[in-house]
């Protein structure tokens, strides 16, 4: 909402607030102001907290100026030649304004025209580009006459955008006065919270800044009305629901023209964001920013045509297959539920929302007949989920105004109708008022007050407060009871409305006036949250490992998981969270795969560097059958590809990762998390190279899959030469899995013997199976066991490879000797003999 | 004194000043035969001894010990010079430039949102909260409805939704609905917890908005909990985050969930308050929203709101992690470009 200063001053004496105290003001009642615009005023020294923009206007250079005669530019036929007063004598401007032609060759005008107009020098926005450019008014010579000064559209000025035309200011405009002290101005852009709906209007403001400063306010007053009178005689009116049309009134004035408002009107409609019409229009649009009710104008010579007689406005919910042709030329679906204004024939506007386009005012209307209702918010917000339309009006009526505003909307639309369009009011309104609402009423006392806030407000000057936002206040029994405005329908009744109340009075007597406590109440039963402890304990290990840690999109789409498999083909049967509304056709769903999103990861970092080690924590969205909401599975995913070192100066990069280095990541993580019993094996899956691809499991359950990806997987990604390497795991298991509390093993004080011993066996013969014979045949002597060389040749013969360990062996209690050690050593190669069939390599 | 004495005196002298000239390890070996080896006085005078009168012995013998004692210490002396000045010239080629770059191992980093998180885990949990989570897909009912936003209410308008094409299931567009979750869950307890997640709003994907993006909220349920132990909870938790001089604001605000409702502005942690590009010149930045917990939602979760009362604030913390990094794109955080991350 934008309102300009000196329109809210017609409602408040403001004098002593400066521009940025005002804002300030706002600001801490709840009106959150986005920014200042100054239109010509200077801006305020100091540090100041909101944002402004806008351009001073010189005193010296822009004054307010008359044009006494307009003469034909002599080589140009667009241009005309203004003699204007500028208070201090006549000079001559030339402007190419098309506003200016009917004066031409009029002679002396009876009537000077009044206008803005800036000397050589000035500093003002460039009207030929678009935006705001500031440019220096200087001499140029435009077609043989010199120019040096302008007479100014609004765009030039920083009102509007307008710029065919210059600004033709209303005849009481003193001439040679400061530009700035006539018409400068400041206009506030505050956001509207949704519970502060009443404030989308110039007079809800002044509201607030009466609330906050104490300072009356004055409201505007309009033409008496009464019910029936001869406008029945003009019109009939007839309500079907009063569930979605609680009230909708009518009133009439004749002889109308559609000429233009007072400048002062225009100006404040385009301050307000808002494009002046013509007096009939801009009287509807001045009434709703000043009072928050939006107000429709129908041409009513037009209804009488369509109706053969005296026409009968009907609302009612609209007809199937029914259809209306909107002001914007829009042509809307409508459904049963929409609440329309008709007439016998049909549709004239989409109740709340939009005008039609066939009855609505126009430039030859003479005849008006105005529309002033109230409407069902809910239905109306089910209307614009549907149709999408924007309106000031669908804005207003969606966040639900006061019936009762319809009304004082009526009286004063009529008056200015009259006094800027010319014509004569019908006397009598209609008037059906089929729900009247009832303002609520609270009690409140201080205990209620201090409970929320935890600090003490008297009742007496939370009365104050009340009555200055407009409710009715009176004490009884010692409490506090309020009766809400006719203006606003927040209020609600029992606690909540309690709540309402406080709320209130706490935003006007100042947030900032009520101290900080710290928290005194008994601490609720302590209850950890292991789960994210030990997923931060993941990220520790595998950071601690090297690994970077990344932070993943949920919203993917299947297409992009395809790439998973070859030829991009997705196992049919994937069920996915899909997306309604996709903000782009690459994210349609939530994501199933933490690995498809790890590809992309190491995908698009490739390119920067040559090694990469990446990991995400987080989940995956599963859908459940006979579920409303997916299983959210916790998913953590490895990604390596290129070399693991870091090139340096003096050192060549080291080759390029394989499955094993992917292995030690895995086995130092599980490791770190103290997991027993991982086993890995040798597995099929889709998505990797056949040979080189393990299932992870511990006892019996899977953890995850990991390996090097397949090829012609690979090649749906732009990977260069070097394997990539994935692992996808259970993040949920890996967390219920670990432990954080493990047995640690002593440390013996007498010296180990460590010796090397290489076992010849079949090929089929799987590392980890033998190595566990080892452990096992060795007994408690046998402390470590590391592989240090695998070796294959034909001299071993075909099919075999010898596997040399380092062992170690030590005591707790004793140094060991050689017949300890040989004792250790022939259990060893006895039983791998038995169970593998392993000989002992000779040395 | 015997001639012999006077002549191993004079060897003592001749030694110590052939030493001077020695410098290299071969000329300390040619000195060592001529003055210590087979044919050096020394060893030619122990092995006449025998031919000495008797009396004479004692006197020579203690004159040539004393000789070779000489020698020896010079020579050790010389010996330990050379040494010195050998490894010199050895450290001297061994030198290195030690501006040159070191070998870089491997290093992980936390990614920046999970570093602001566990901050934020650390400040509250030492206030006594605890953490809390809740799912990301959500129902209408826990996103919206029991948070006191019927269908159609005008508050909807402040979240821009993702639907699912599931009736009635929406991605959370705010960690919110862990309220009423946590509530239903403990309910009579008293309640101290945050609730940190992911949450998605549909909006433009631009340098300064994403359509997901992390929210910290937090919830105080129990008896006689008042806006002014929220302002003061805030407070804390501002100090924590941006130092001890941290200054706060509170102003009205509007969440439907909340009543009253409050925006909580912190001065300006770059400039104090001086204004800068980081607070866009107005001194302030917004940094969370707050309120007291409105009576429908505590009614949601299972608390008496004539009995109970409760506060609850909610930030967006990849804001506030723009902020302090003075990071200048939102969309980094999900992007994962390595460059990014390894600055951290």
């Amino acid at each position: 909402m934008k309102a300009p200063l000196s329109w809210i001053k017609d409602y408040i004496d403001l004098d002593g607030i400066g521009i940025e105290e005002l804002a300030n003001l706002l600001t801490n009642v709840g009106l959150e102001v986005e920014s200042v615009q100054l239109v010509g005023v200077e801006k305020p020294a100091g540090i100041l907290k909101n944002k402004y923009f806008g351009l001073p206007w010189d005193k010296e250079k822009f004054v307010v100026a008359e044009v006494v005669e307009v003469n034909q530019h002599p080589n140009a036929d667009r241009l005309t030649l203004c003699e204007l007063n500028d208070g201090t004598g006549i000079t001559t401007v030339l402007t190419g304004a098309p506003n200016m032609v009917p004066y031409l060759g009029k002679g002396r005008l009876d009537q000077p025209l009044k206008v803005a107009y800036a000397r050589e020098g000035a500093m003002l926005y460039d009207g030929h580009q678009p935006g705001q450019v500031v440019t220096k008014l200087k001499k140029t010579t435009i077609r043989g006459v010199e120019s040096r000064s302008m007479i100014c559209s609004e765009k030039e000025l920083g009102i509007s955008e307008e710029h065919e035309g210059i600004i033709e200011l209303d005849a009481d405009a003193p001439v040679g006065m400061p530009l700035v002290d006539y018409m400068g101005d400041v206009v506030y852009e505050v956001a509207i919270l949704p519970n502060m709906a009443r404030d989308a209007s110039i007079l809800g403001i002044a509201r607030e800044l009466s609330a906050v400063t104490g300072r009356p306010l004055r409201l505007p007053q309009g033409i008496a009305l009464e019910d029936g009178g001869e406008i029945t005689e003009k019109v009939g009116l007839e309500v079907r629901d009063t569930e979605l049309n609680p009230r909708f009134m009518l009133g009439m004035v004749e002889g109308t023209q559609a000429r233009k408002s007072p400048y002062w009107v225009q100006r404040r409609l385009s301050l307000a964001g808002m494009r002046p019409i013509d007096a009939l229009v801009d009287a509807t649009n001045y009434t709703m920013l000043e009072i928050g009710e939006p107000l429709h104008a129908f041409d009513y010579d037009l209804l009488r045509e369509r109706a053969g007689g005296k026409p009968t406005i009907i609302t009612r919910t609209a007809c199937e297959g029914e259809k209306i042709t909107l002001l914007d030329g829009s042509e809307p679906q409508l459904d049963t539920q929409m609440e329309l204004v008709t007439d016998g024939v049909g549709p004239l506007s989409i109740a709340g929302v939009m005008g039609g386009g066939e009855t609505g005012v126009h430039g030859e209307t003479r005849n008006l007949l105005i529309e002033s209702a109230n409407w069902n918010f809910i239905n109306l917000r089910k209307t614009l989920s549907k149709t999408r339309i924007n309106s000031e009006a669908a804005y207003r009526f969606s966040r639900d105004v006061h019936p009762a505003l319809a009304e004082t909307a009526l009286s004063l639309c009529l008056k200015r109708v009259q006094e800027w369009g010319g014509g004569e009011v019908v006397r009598g309104v209609l008037d059906d008022y089929g729900k009247p609402y009832e303002d609520t009423v609270n009690r409140l006392s201080a205990e209620n007050i201090a409970e929320v806030l935890g600090q003490e407000i008297s009742l007496e000057e939370s009365t104050q407060i009340l009555e200055r936002l407009g409710f009715t206040c009176w004490m009884e029994g010692g409490e506090l009871v309020a009766k809400s405005p006719s203006t606003r329908t927040d209020i609600e009744t029992g606690i909540i409305g309690q709540r309402n109340l406080i709320e209130e009075i706490a935003r006007v007597y100042g947030y900032e006036r009520i101290a900080g406590k710290r928290l005194s109440d008994e601490l609720p039963p302590q209850v950890g949250n292991p789960d994210l402890e030990a997923e931060e304990r993941i990220r520790d290990i595998m950071v601690s490992i090297g690994l970077q840690d990344t932070l993943a999109y949920r919203q993917t789409s299947p297409e992009r998981e395809a790439r998973l498999f070859i030829g991009r083909k997705a196992p049919q049967g994937l069920t996915y969270v899909r997306l309604k509304n996709p903000i782009t056709p690459e994210r349609t769903v939530m994501r199933r795969s933490a690995m498809a999103t790890m590809l992309e990861l190491l995908e698009y970092n490739t390119k920067f560097r040559p090694g990469l080690a990446l990991f995400e924590l987080g989940p995956v969205f599963l859908p459940v059958a006979d579920e409303v909401l997916p299983h959210e599975a916790l998913r953590l995913s490895i990604g390596l590809t290129g070399a693991w070192d870091v090139a340096s100066w003096d050192r060549p990069q080291s080759k390029a990762m394989d499955f094993f280095d992917l292995k030690g990541v895995v086995e130092a993580l599980l490791d770190g998390l103290h997991l027993e019993g991982v086993k890995f094996q040798s597995t099929a899956h889709p998505s990797f190279h056949p040979g080189k691809c393990a299932e992870v499991r511990v006892g019996e359950e899977i953890l995850g899959v990991m390996g090097e990806l397949h090829p012609q997987v690979k090649k749906n990604y732009a990977f260069g030469q070097d394997p990539v390497l994935v692992a996808e795991f259970d993040g949920e298991m890996l967390v219920r899995l670990s432990s954080e509390v493990f047995i640690n093993r002593a440390i013996s004080g007498y010296p180990a013997m460590v010796e090397d011993i290489a076992l010849i066996v079949d090929e089929s013969v799987p590392a980890e199976d033998l190595e566990a014979l080892i452990w096992q045949a060795g007994g408690k002597l046998l402390v470590d066991v590391k592989l240090f060389d695998v070796y294959r040749d034909a001299r071993l013969g075909e099919g075999k490879k010898s596997l040399a360990y380092q062992l170690t062996y030590q005591a707790f209690d004793r140094t060991l000797n050689d017949k300890d050690s040989l004792n250790i050593r022939n259990r060893i190669v006895k039983q791998t003999k038995n169970t593998f069939g392993a000989v002992l390599r000779s040395q | 004194m015997l001639e012999i004495e006077e002549k191993l005196q004079a060897e003592l002298t001749r030694g110590i000043e052939a030493l001077q000239t020695v410098v290299t390890v071969e000329s300390l070996e040619a000195w060592k035969q001529d003055f210590l080896g087979k044919s050096s006085l020394v060893m030619q005078t122990y092995g006449s001894m025998g031919k000495l009168a008797k009396e004479e012995r004692p006197i020579v013998g203690k004159a040539v010990n004393q000789l070779k004692v000489g020698l020896e210490a010079a020579l050790a002396e010389k010996e330990e010079g050379i040494k010195t000045a050998s490894q010199q010239e050895t450290f001297t080629k061994e030198t290195l430039d030690v501006t040159l770059p070191g070998r870089k191992p491997r290093r992980g980093r936390i990614h920046p949102l999970h570093l602001t998180l566990r901050q934020i885990y650390q400040i509250f949990a030492d206030m006594g909260f605890q953490i809390y989570r809740s799912p990301e897909v959500e129902t209408d009912d826990y996103n919206f409805t029991f948070l006191n936003i019927p269908p159609y209410h005008p508050a909807r308008d402040m979240w821009d939704t993702f639907y699912t094409d599931k009736e009635g299931v929406v991605l959370r567009t705010h960690t919110s609905p862990g309220q009423v979750r946590v509530m239903r869950e403990r309910a009579p307890q008293n309640i101290r917890v945050i609730l940190p997640g992911t949450t998605m709003r549909y909006e433009q994907l631009t340098a300064r908005s994403e359509i997901e993006f992390i929210q910290v909220e937090l919830l105080v349920v129990g008896k006689g909990i008042t806006f002014a132990d929220m302002r003061g909870t805030l407070n804390d938790f501002a100090r924590r985050t941006f130092g001890e001089n941290a200054r706060t604001r509170l102003r009205p605000s509007f969440f439907p969930f909340t009543e009253p409702s409050a925006e909580m502005d912190v001065q300006c942690f770059v400039c104090g308050g001086e204004g800068c590009g980081v607070c866009k010149g107005t001194g302030w930045l917004e940094i969370l929203g707050c309120g007291m917990v409105h009576p429908t939602v505590l009614r949601y979760g299972g608390y008496d709101p004539g009995v109970y009362s409760g506060f609850a604030a909610g930030m967006g913390i990849d804001r506030s992690t723009l902020m302090r990094y003075h990071i200048d794109d939102i969309r980094h955080f999900r992007n994962n470009d390595i460059r990014f991350l390894e600055q951290f």
